[in-house]
C-alpha cells in the first residue's frame, strides 16, 4: 500500500473514531463502506483500463493535510453573478462569505428530518465507490457536503454557485461532496467553480457530484475547473435522467499535475435528454483527462455531447467516451464528437471512442479527431496582413470558441472569454466585438 | 508598381509558370484570361507568396521591394491583396474581429494609429453596405455558412478595408450570379484611382464588360502568350484559347 492510501485510511479511522458518538449512523456506514471499498479496489496501475492513460504513480507517493478552516486571503475573482453562493476554501467552508442559503439548499451536518432521508436514499448512489476509486476515497473521509433539493414543479429562482478554493500551499485535501435532487418538474442550475489563489497553489482536490433528474425536471450544470497547474483534482458528475428529463452541462478545464473528471450519466426514462459541451486546454506539462460515461437504459433518448481540446507544449489530454446502448434502448439517438488541436509537436492526445450498443433500431454517430493548425486558413489569415504567430493563436482560440459561444449563462461567458483571452494571450475587447454594445 | 520577369514556378516539382513576363503601372487593370491549367490560379499564390510554390528563375519587383524574399504578411502589409477564387471558412473566429486584427496590422505598418472598436465598426458596417452583405456576417464565423457570392462579398469588403495598392482578383467572378458581379464589379470600380492598380484573373470574359481592363493577357502553358487591349477579350470570347495554344506549340 502506498503513502496515498495508507494516509487515505488512517484519515478515515480517525473519523470513524472520534466521530462515533456525534456522527449518525448513515454517515459512518457510508464512511465504513467507502474505507473498505478504497482498500479493496486497490491502487491503479498501468494495466487497470480506466487509467491506463493517467498514471498515478506520483499520486501514490504524495501526502496531504486534512483541510483546516481557513480563509482565504487573496480570494480569486469570481463570476459575477445573482446567485446563492457557497464559498469552500481549503475544503472547508467559508460562511462569511457565502450568502444565506434558501430552504432547497442545505449542509449534510444541518439537514431536518426529511432531508436526511433525501441524503440517505441518494448520496453514493451514482457516484458508485466499487467502481470509481476516488468515490469510495470521497465516502470514507466523508466530513460536509450540500444538499440542494427542489421540490416538485418548483424552480430554484437563482442558480446556486459553489466557489471552491484552494488558498494555501500547505497541500490541503478537499473532499467536497454536492447531491442535487430534482423532483419531478423541478428546475435548477448550479455552477460549480474550481480555482485556485496562484499557480502555486497546491492541493488535493477530490470533488463528487450526484444529481438525481426526476420526470420532466430540468437541470443545467457548469463545472469550471480554472485551478493552477499545481493542483491534483479528481473528479465526478454522475447523473440519472428519468422520464423526459433535461441535463444540460457545459465542462471547462485548465490542465493540472493531475485533472481527472469522470462524468456519468444514465438514462433510466424514455424521452430523456442530454446535451453536454466540454473544452479543455492543457499546456506546459499538465495534464486534463476527462472520462464521460453515458447509459442508454430505455428507449426514445437523445445524447449529444462535443468535447474539444488544445493541448499545447508537453501537455497531455486524454478523452475517454463511452456510450453504451442497452437492449430495451431502442430508437436512441446519440451523437458523441472530439475533436483535439495540437499546437505543438511534443504535445500528446490520447482520446479513446467507445461504442457498445445492444439494441437494432437505433442512431449514433462518434467520432475523434486530431489535429494541427489548419494550413489554408493560417495562409488567408497571413495574406490580410495578420502574422503567423497571431494568426495560430486566432485559430486554436477560433477552434473551441465555437463551443465557448454556446455558454447560455451571460455571466459565465463574461468570466470565461477574459480568462481565456489570458490563456490565449490575446485582446479582450476584440473578443466581445460582437457590435451589439455599440448599436 | 509591379514588375515580374521571366517567373517560373513549380508545385510538386511539376513547372507550371514557365517563364512569364508582366509589367503593372500604377492605376492600370490587367486582365489575365487563359483555358484551365494555365496557372492562372498559380500566379496569384506565387505573388501571395503561398507555401509549396517553388520559384525557380526569375524575378518579382513589388513598389522597388523584391517581393519573394517578403513573408505572406508583409506582402499583405505593403499594399499587396489577393482576393481568394475559394475563401476559406474559419469557424469561431469571428468575421468582425478578423476584419479588425487585419486592418489593425495593415495600419500599422503604414504608421497610422489603429482604430478604437467604436470607430473600426462604423467603418465595417458601412462598407459591408457597399457591398451589400448584410450586417449579420460581421458577427459570424469568418466565411463561416456563406453562400458563395457573399463570400465573393466578404472578399471585396476586405478589399475595401485594407485599401492596397495592388489587388489580384483570383477568379472571382466563377459561380456569381449577375446581381453578385455586379455588386463585386461595383466595388473594383471605387476603389479604381490613379495610385491604385488590379489584376484581374478570370476564365469568363463576362468579368471584363463590367471591370473594364486596360490590357488584356492571355495565359497559356504557365506564359503570356498575347498581349492587347479590351478587345481581345471579346475575340477570346468568340474563338477560344484552342488557335493560340495551337500557336504556341
Amino acid at each position: 500500500m502506498n503513502d496515498f492510501q495508507q494516509q487515505t485510511l488512517s484519515h478515515a479511522q480517525a473519523l470513524l473514531d472520534n466521530g462515533a458518538q456525534a456522527a449518525p449512523v448513515w454517515l459512518s456506514e457510508l464512511r465504513e463502506q467507502g474505507a473498505r471499498r478504497f482498500a479493496d479496489t486497490g491502487w491503479p496501475t498501468r494495466r487497470t483500463e480506466n487509467w491506463k492513460y493517467t498514471p498515478l504513480g506520483s499520486l501514490g507517493k504524495k501526502s496531504f493535510s486534512v483541510a483546516q478552516p481557513e480563509p482565504a486571503l487573496d480570494a480569486p475573482a469570481q463570476l459575477e453573478l445573482d446567485a446563492y453562493r457557497i464559498v469552500i476554501n481549503n475544503g472547508v467552508l467559508d460562511r462569511a462569505a457565502s450568502t444565506q442559503l434558501p430552504p432547497e439548499v442545505t449542509l449534510f451536518g444541518e439537514a431536518n428530518a426529511e432531508q436526511t432521508a433525501i441524503i440517505e436514499k441518494h448520496l453514493g448512489r451514482l457516484a458508485d465507490s466499487e467502481q470509481h476509486l476516488f468515490a469510495a476515497m470521497s465516502e470514507a473521509l466523508l466530513a460536509e457536503g450540500v444538499l440542494l433539493h427542489v421540490p416538485a414543479n418548483s424552480v430554484l429562482d437563482k442558480p446556486l454557485y459553489i466557489v471552491n478554493q484552494v488558498s494555501d500551499e500547505s497541500d490541503c485535501l478537499a473532499n467536497t461532496r454536492l447531491l442535487v435532487v430534482l423532483e419531478t418538474g423541478a428546475e435548477a442550475e448550479v455552477i460549480e467553480h474550481y480555482l485556485t489563489a496562484s499557480d502555486a497553489s497546491a492541493g488535493f482536490v477530490n470533488a463528487q457530484t450526484e444529481v438525481v433528474i426526476g420526470d420532466n425536471a430540468r437541470f443545467k450544470h457548469y463545472r469550471l475547473n480554472l485551478e493552477g497547474e499545481a493542483i491534483h483534482h479528481v473528479g465526478g458528475v454522475f447523473a440519472e435522467l428519468q422520464r423526459d428529463a433535461n441535463f444540460d452541462g457545459f465542462a471547462i478545464a485548465k490542465g493540472a499535475e493531475l485533472m481527472r473528471i469522470d462524468y456519468g450519466l444514465l438514462h433510466r426514462g424514455p424521452g430523456a435528454h442530454v446535451e453536454l459541451n466540454g473544452v479543455y486546454l492543457p499546456r506546459n506539462k499538465q495534464l486534463v483527462d476527462y472520462h464521460t460515461n453515458v447509459q442508454h437504459c430505455v428507449p426514445h433518448c437523445t445524447t449529444n455531447e462535443v468535447f474539444r481540446g488544445i493541448i499545447g507544449d508537453r501537455a497531455k489530454a486524454v478523452f475517454n467516451g463511452r456510450i453504451h446502448i442497452h437492449k430495451d434502448a431502442q430508437k436512441t439517438l446519440a451523437e458523441l464528437s472530439n475533436k483535439n488541436l495540437l499546437t505543438s509537436n511534443k504535445a500528446e492526445v490520447d482520446t479513446k471512442p467507445e461504442l457498445e450498443i445492444y439494441a437494432d433500431d437505433v442512431r449514433c454517430a462518434h467520432g475523434a479527431t486530431v489535429s494541427q493548425i489548419n494550413d489554408a486558413a493560417l495562409y488567408y489569415l497571413q495574406t490580410r496582413g495578420v502574422s503567423k504567430s497571431q494568426a495560430r493563436v486566432m485559430l486554436s482560440f477560433g477552434f473551441v470558441n465555437e463551443l465557448i459561444q454556446q455558454v447560455a449563462n451571460p455571466a459565465v461567458l463574461d468570466y470565461l472569454m477574459p480568462e481565456l483571452a489570458q490563456q490565449f494571450g490575446r485582446d479582450t475587447d476584440l473578443l466581445l466585438l460582437d457590435g451589439d454594445s455599440f448599436e | 508598381m509591379l514588375r515580374i520577369d521571366n517567373l517560373h514556378a513549380s508545385v510538386e516539382d511539376k513547372q507550371i509558370l514557365k517563364g512569364l513576363s508582366l509589367e503593372v503601372k500604377p492605376g492600370e487593370v490587367h486582365a489575365i484570361m487563359g483555358p484551365n491549367g494555365a496557372g492562372k490560379s498559380t500566379l496569384g499564390n506565387v505573388l501571395s507568396g503561398r507555401d509549396g510554390y517553388e520559384v525557380g528563375e526569375g524575378v518579382v519587383e513589388f513598389n522597388g521591394k523584391n517581393l519573394l524574399e517578403l513573408e505572406v504578411e508583409e506582402r499583405a502589409r505593403e499594399g499587396l491583396f489577393l482576393a481568394f477564387q475559394y475563401p476559406v471558412e474559419i469557424p469561431g473566429v469571428s468575421n468582425m474581429e478578423f476584419l479588425k486584427v487585419s486592418v489593425d496590422a495593415v495600419r500599422k505598418h503604414k504608421g497610422l494609429p489603429e482604430l478604437s472598436s467604436v470607430e473600426f465598426m462604423k467603418l465595417a458596417r458601412a462598407t459591408s453596405q457597399k457591398v451589400k452583405l448584410d450586417q449579420a456576417f460581421l458577427k459570424r464565423g469568418v466565411n463561416e455558412g456563406f453562400s458563395g457570392g457573399e463570400k465573393k462579398r466578404n472578399e471585396i469588403l476586405q478589399m475595401m478595408l485594407l485599401e492596397p495598392s495592388l489587388c489580384i482578383l483570383d477568379e472571382t467572378d466563377s459561380g456569381l450570379d449577375i446581381d453578385a458581379l455586379q455588386t463585386v464589379a461595383d466595388g473594383v470600380n471605387a476603389m479604381r484611382n490613379e495610385d491604385r492598380s488590379f489584376i484581374v484573373v478570370t476564365h469568363y470574359q463576362r468579368l471584363l464588360d463590367y471591370i473594364v481592363p486596360d490590357y488584356v493577357h492571355v495565359l497559356a502553358d504557365g506564359k503570356i502568350v498575347k498581349s492587347g487591349d479590351k478587345s481581345l477579350a471579346k475575340e477570346l470570347e468568340a474563338k477560344g484559347y484552342g488557335w493560340l495554344e495551337g500557336g504556341v506549340a
